[in-house]
């Protein structure tokens, strides 16, 4: 417990200090600890509530690339391509996660929404794909098996 | 200050493809060691990745992503021969930038 708040004080001057600095403004300073909040969120509610939304829509616009079976749980690849109009940012979530968030993009204007990194997953999961346009929420899932875990061992 | 990155732009039809292979060890903070302490966390919390003085990606990760992390995605407006920056900051405060020439 100690250990996290000296860490939480630490970033806190991080971001003090680029706030002084003007790499971000104080608000931003503000938003980019409520993000950090998120990623101690441990389900799907949570994250997006944390976020700044209500709740996720299901959309068939979303679609997640990722094995059906992934055999290393301590390398899974996963793509996320939205067709949503003015998607601003994805974020990638895995249920059984300690703490389901796991990556969250922001897509400037220009940039094509679609994004492909790889995530640890502790055993077989649903893998949710978050998509913020026009300031809503909407989520796509995909179940991922992992036949070896990727946190502790 | 980590190992270099090794980036990879290239121009397509539709954009630039843009994929970047991080060195870092991304710990999660939740693995003991030989001794039965935890290892403490220690993974890359952002990155940021610039064309010509405009950000074109930001990321915010968790301890979750994969130890030497990989990333890719595509953006529109860049041409041959142009810089691409990219920049990580780690949890510790750590930061390493890198730039590669789209080809």
């Amino acid at each position: 417990m100690r250990k996290h708040r000296r860490d939480f004080i630490k970033l806190s001057g991080v971001y003090a200090a680029m706030a002084a600095a003007g790499l971000l403004s104080v608000e931003e300073a503000f938003a980019q600890q409520a993000r950090n909040k998120a990623f101690e969120a441990k389900s799907l509610d949570e994250t997006v509530k944390l976020l700044g939304g209500t709740t996720a829509v299901q959309s068939g616009e979303i679609s997640i690339t990722a094995p059906d079976i992934a055999e290393n749980g301590a390398v899974v690849p996963i793509g996320v391509t939205s067709k949503i109009p003015n998607t601003q940012n994805i974020y990638i979530l895995v249920d059984k996660n300690l703490n389901s968030l796991s990556a969250g993009f922001g897509i400037p204007p220009g940039t094509e929404p679609n994004v492909a990194t790889r995530v640890k997953m502790a055993q077989t999961s649903n893998v949710h794909a978050v998509v913020k346009a026009d300031n809503k929420f909407y989520v796509a899932t995909k179940e991922v098996k992992v036949t070896l875990g990727g946190c502790g061992g | 200050m980590g190992d270099p990155m090794r980036i990879r732009a290239t121009e397509q039809p539709d954009g630039v493809d843009v994929r970047v292979l991080m060195s870092h060890e991304m710990e999660t903070g939740q693995r003991r060691d030989s001794a039965g302490k935890l290892v403490p966390a220690h993974y890359i919390s952002t990155v940021t990745v610039s064309h010509s003085g405009k950000q074109v990606l930001s990321a915010e990760w968790g301890p979750a992503i994969a130890k030497n992390p990989y990333l890719q995605f595509k953006f529109k407006g860049g041409r041959k021969g142009d810089k691409l920056t990219v920049t990580w900051v780690d949890n510790k405060g750590d930061t390493r930038t890198d730039e590669a020439t789209i080809n």
